[in-house]
């Protein structure tokens, strides 16, 4: 049974940067990703909502292959996601990942965080990472500790610095797997204010997140899922107004009114 | 405005200070008491025994054989300069490392990298190499001095403890490995021999090792025999030796300048990795260095080594290097059970590098080799380094077991000494106080280390 | 409406036993290599050991019967395996270890029960167990049964009782060196440090040469101390200083708080360190105390060389007999399964009990 191909029609003729056909997935027995459909389009935002073990997480992490699929296809910037290595690693290097636990490598500096993709990945000589690092760390305001290690920094900073890491490599499309969600709630506003500047200046952003408020000021496309596949797939403004499924309607008043 | 007055006096027996003094002062008392007393009983016991006591007995003839008699070098002449420009050379180039450090933040340049290589390694190389006449190897004999026989003893000890800590640490790898394989049954595998390892006693595993394994070995004339190089029997394992020849002393120098260069060359190919995001020319000059500078001193200086083969002579082979079981099973005894440990300890480090760190690293694009490189094995390591140490202090204080199985190292060659002297109360003296300097200075070298690699945390 | 996709089974080829062969053993292709060789080395191992132990072995009473067959005489082990459980105790007095061993069963069985876990007279009645089984075997005395020296004491039951009482009989000194050495106090401190250290810094061989052969001379002439008795001296000591190291590392692992919350209390600093500290430090040391246990358990292979029977040494002490002379690998087979399964079962009870136990929270 195929159901529809999620794609933005609102954003008229975009090319399309990740292509999804009939995505399944199966942790043993359990089918946890079902005939999931989709396209992501360039400069589009996406933002994946649901209630936990839905599998949005597992979905971002399948487009970079941290998790392997058993059936359907993955196309990521022309290039398809299959067991060859080549492509996998070619997909990685465009596309961007920034996770919930950060995940920052705390022996070495900030600086070296954020070097080490372009030094190592993209064999860039030290001083040019190094000149690109402090780019995209200034950009998310975090410039002056280049030189300090992540055990001294806060949680926001240390998320902004993950942004900024995966921002060095340059990516096509940045993955966000709840960014927020293991933050102290005076830093949220640090990181989502550095998603924001992100968005408003045209990157292609797929975000797995609970804070309704951002999805509301920054996505273009609402995805709801739950048990594993997708239902309901709109504009933001279609989400939040008028959602068409039940199980939406009653995720959207848990989420936005407690 | 107030007053301060001061605080009240506390009798002496309620204060908490005044209480802890008072059960030290306890402590203290009955400690020297009892060592006083243990001391005039020791006195009295030693008088109706008839045993000395003080040191001077250590220059009193041996008389006794000791089967493995390892060459120590005395330190006086070539041996003893040798010494002083090691000292010399390396505190000359940790001075010079740390003013160019202070001066200006960056790694070392290659050029005074070189000096500094050159002065911690050329010179006292090129010191031995001078004086090489003037280096005394003394062997003990018979009429050798206690002194003589315990330095024989510490001497095959650290031989067995250098080998052991080595071999067991690649054998532990390669356990380690093959327990992170996703191969199912390589994975099993490799579980079941740590487990096998670590919950059997370690003398057993020696006695095994020795009574079980190389007693039955096939006899001199049926000797297991590997093309002449490797040859097996009951009389222990037998080895071609290196004979060192007229160009032996410039063929060493020759192969140790030519480490330093690859050293300097490896180096000097990760600044231009860091400069220009290619990496430098490494395989070319490596190979030039290390065939081209031995052969020059090849050349140069004649012949460096023979090789001796062991031959079959009567009873038994002679020549060659043989090694008498008891070393070969103590070695192979230590080095399985202390690598079964050491497997733990590898795989448990590198798996307690957390799952995000990997995925991170992956996410990036980084290929296998390039995340165990730079994010999982600096990590590990840190985890790996104060329980490794642990075990190879461990193989140290083990070897002390080839007492059950007659190799003579420290402990057996102090037992047979406290047989003869009577004199126990110095002869385990000297025992705990080597053995605690050889902890001690392994201690000390994986403070430094932990102290350097920590992890800076707020 | 979006209507509910319904489960599926996943693609056969990834499941399944077939599924799971291939993931694990076949693909890729060096794995196939591997599991070739691993297979290859089981075959080269284990074969020849099968055809000792049971193709060509034989069970028979009788050592010339045996030595007909060329695998292992396993009839040595059925004739034998007393002398492997209690060394040379007389053989009519048997029962008495057996029924010592039984009381210590009861005893653990006991507390295991969770009921009666918090009885207080189960301490009593642990204390008095110990001494119980001590004057059973011992004999003797006040008892009224015939004395049996500890120079017949041996093999197992040896082995046992040495560690056992190590461990007892360490737990005080380690906890007062463990104190010593956190606190700040002077002269106890560097005391408890030096002591530490240096039996830490020595093999166990030393330390048992310097409790068997040292050790009296301390004494005054007239004391004359049993060979046992110095062995377990020796071992104590050596247990004591790693005991206590493992102890500090729970007291450390202490939040302040606790300290902090037990002085606002106003108790004193043994209240302190009984009702609050203790119970919580040793709590959490739990799995590396065991894991100390096991090497002290293997340690005790040790005291042969000091010239106590236990159970390594039994394998010499039987096989040196006439009779069943150089059956050595029965021998060692038998021990070496004894040690393993003391060894590994204690490990995985460790291994129990630490996912059990939470760790301290800072």
């Amino acid at each position: 049974m195929h159901t529809q191909t999620y794609t933005a029609t609102h954003l008229g003729d975009a090319p399309v940067v990740i292509d999804i056909k009939g995505l399944n997935k199966w942790y043993g027995q359990f089918h946890v990703l079902k005939d999931i459909n989709m396209q992501v389009r360039k400069q589009e935002k996406v933002v994946i909502c649901g209630p936990s073990g839905s599998g949005k997480s597992t979905l971002i992490r399948t487009i970079n292959r941290l998790e392997e699929h058993q059936e359907g296809v993955i196309t990521v910037e022309g290039t398809p996601l299959t067991n060859d290595v080549r492509h996998i690693e070619r997909i990685r290097r465009e596309v961007g990942m920034v996770f919930q636990q950060f995940n920052l490598f705390p022996h070495l500096t900030i600086l070296e965080n954020v070097t080490a993709g372009p030094i190592h990945v993209r064999k860039m000589p030290r001083k040019e990472a190094e000149a690109i690092a402090y780019t995209y760390l200034e950009r998310v305001g975090i410039g002056e500790q280049a030189r300090k290690f992540p055990g001294q920094l806060s949680g926001g900073q240390q998320q902004r610095v993950a942004i900024a890491r995966a921002l060095a490599m340059q990516p096509k499309v940045m993955l966000f797997d709840e960014p927020t969600s293991a933050l102290d709630p005076e830093m949220i506003k640090e990181v989502l204010d550095v998603m924001r500047e992100l968005a408003d200046q045209g990157m292609t952003m797929i975000c797995v997140t609970h804070e309704m408020g951002f999805a509301r000021e920054v996505a273009d496309t609402m995805v709801f899922m739950d048990k594993g596949q997708i239902v309901e797939y709109a504009t933001a403004e279609e989400f939040f107004t008028a959602p068409r499924e039940e199980r939406c309607r009653m995720f959207l008043d848990q989420i936005l009114n407690h | 405005m107030t007053e301060h007055s001061a605080p009240p006096r506390v009798p002496f027996w309620r204060s908490p200070t005044g209480r802890a003094w008072a059960f030290q002062a306890v402590m203290l008392g009955s400690f020297l008491w009892l060592a006083v007393s243990m001391y005039r009983n020791t006195l009295e016991n030693l008088k109706t025994r008839g045993i000395g006591s003080g040191f001077g007995f250590l220059h009193s003839e041996a008389g006794f054989r000791i089967g493995e008699a390892t060459g120590i070098p005395l330190p006086q002449g070539g041996f003893l300069y040798f010494l002083i420009s090691l000292a010399v050379g390396l505190f000359l180039s940790r001075i010079l490392a740390r003013h160019l450090k202070a001066r200006n933040e960056a790694p070392l340049e290659t050029g005074w990298f070189g000096l500094c290589l050159l002065l911690s390694i050329g010179l006292p190389t090129a010191t031995l190499y001078i004086f090489r006449d003037s280096v005394e190897i003394a062997h003990y004999t018979e009429s050798s001095s206690y002194i003589m026989a315990l330095a024989t003893g510490l001497a095959n000890t650290l031989k067995v403890a250098v080998i052991g800590c080595v071999a067991s640490t690649f054998l532990g790898l390669f356990i380690a490995l093959g327990r992170l394989s996703p191969n199912w049954l390589l994975s099993r595998l490799c579980r079941w021999y740590v487990e096998l390892n670590r919950n059997l006693p370690v003398l057993m595993q020696l006695f095994f090792w020795y009574f079980v394994v190389f007693q039955e070995l096939p006899g001199v004339k049926q000797s297991i025999d590997l093309g002449g190089w490797i040859i097996l029997n009951k009389r222990g394992l037998f080895l071609p030796g290196l004979v060192p020849q007229q160009g032996a002393w410039l063929f060493v120098a020759a192969l140790i300048t030519a480490l330093c260069g690859c050293w300097l060359v490896l180096r000097r190919a990760k600044r231009m990795r860091d400069e220009t995001g290619e990496p430098g020319k490494r395989l070319v000059p490596c190979l030039l260095l290390m065939l081209g500078l031995p052969s020059l001193a090849w050349l140069a200086g004649g012949t460096p080594f023979l090789l001796d083969f062991p031959v079959l002579k009567g009873f038994n082979y002679s020549g060659g290097m043989g090694l008498t079981p008891e070393f070969t099973a103590l070695v192979v005894g230590l080095t399985v059970y202390v690598s079964a440990f050491n497997a733990e300890i590898i795989r448990s480090g590198i798996e307690a590098v957390s799952r995000g760190q990997r995925e991170a690293a992956r996410a990036l694009a980084m290929n296998e080799r390039q995340v165990m490189r730079i994010v999982i094995l600096p990590q590990a390591m840190r985890v790996i380094v104060p329980p490794m140490t642990s075990e190879y202090l461990a193989i140290a204080k083990n070897s002390s077991l080839a007492v059950a199985i007659g190799y003579p190292e420290f402990v057996s060659v102090g037992g047979t000494i406290l047989n003869q002297s009577g004199q126990a109360v110095e002869i385990v003296g000297i025992w705990m106080g080597v053995y605690l300097c050889i902890s001690l200075c392994i201690s000390f070298a994986m403070n430094m280390y932990n102290a350097r690699i920590a992890l800076v945390e707020r | 409406m979006v209507h509910d996709i319904p489960d599926r089974l996943p693609p056969a080829a990834t499941v399944g036993v077939w599924g799971w062969i291939r993931a694990n053993l076949l693909c890729p292709w060096y794995n196939a290599l591997l599991t070739a060789g691993s297979l290859y080395l089981i075959w080269r191992a284990v074969v020849p050991f099968w055809n000792w132990a049971v193709v060509n072995a034989s069970i028979s009473l009788d050592p010339a019967v045996a030595k007909q067959h060329s695998g292992a005489a396993w009839g040595f082990l059925r004739e034998m395996w007393p002398v492997f459980m209690t060394g040379i105790y007389p053989a009519e007095e048997r029962w008495r270890p057996l029924l010592a061993l039984c009381l210590v069963l009861v005893m653990v069985g006991l507390t295991l029960l969770r009921p009666l876990r918090r009885a207080t007279w189960l301490r009593a009645a642990w204390l008095a167990t110990h001494l119980l089984v001590f004057a059973i075997i011992r004999g003797g005395g006040f008892t009224g049964l015939p004395a049996v020296g500890t120079h017949y004491w041996g093999g197992l039951m040896l082995t046992i009782l040495l560690a056992s009482v190590a461990m007892i009989a360490a737990f005080p000194i380690s906890i007062l060196l463990a104190l010593g050495r956190t606190s700040n106090m002077p002269i106890a401190r560097p005391f408890c440090v030096a002591y530490i250290e240096l039996i830490r810094g020595v093999p166990l061989i030393t330390i048992l040469f310097m409790a068997s052969v040292v050790l009296p001379l301390f004494l005054p002439s007239n004391m004359e101390l049993d060979k046992l008795l110095r062995a377990m001296v020796g071992i104590t000591m050596f247990f004591s200083a790693y005991l206590a190291e493992n102890i500090r590392g729970g007291l450390q692992g202490l939040s302040r708080g606790q300290y902090e919350a037990a002085d606002a209390l106003g108790m004193s600093y043994w209240q302190k360190i009984r009702v609050v500290i203790l119970p919580q430090a040793l709590r959490i040391v739990i799995p590396p105390m065991v894991n100390n246990f096991i090497g002290i358990l293997k340690d005790t292979s040790l005291v042969g060389i000091v010239g106590l029977v236990d159970l390594l040494q039994i394998a010499f002490a039987t096989t040196s007999n006439p009779k069943w002379f150089g059956r050595l690998e029965e021998a060692y087979v038998f021990i070496a399964f004894w040690y393993w399964v003391l060894c590994f079962g204690l490990s995985s009870y460790s291994q129990h009990l630490e996912r059990k136990i939470p760790s301290a929270g800072k």
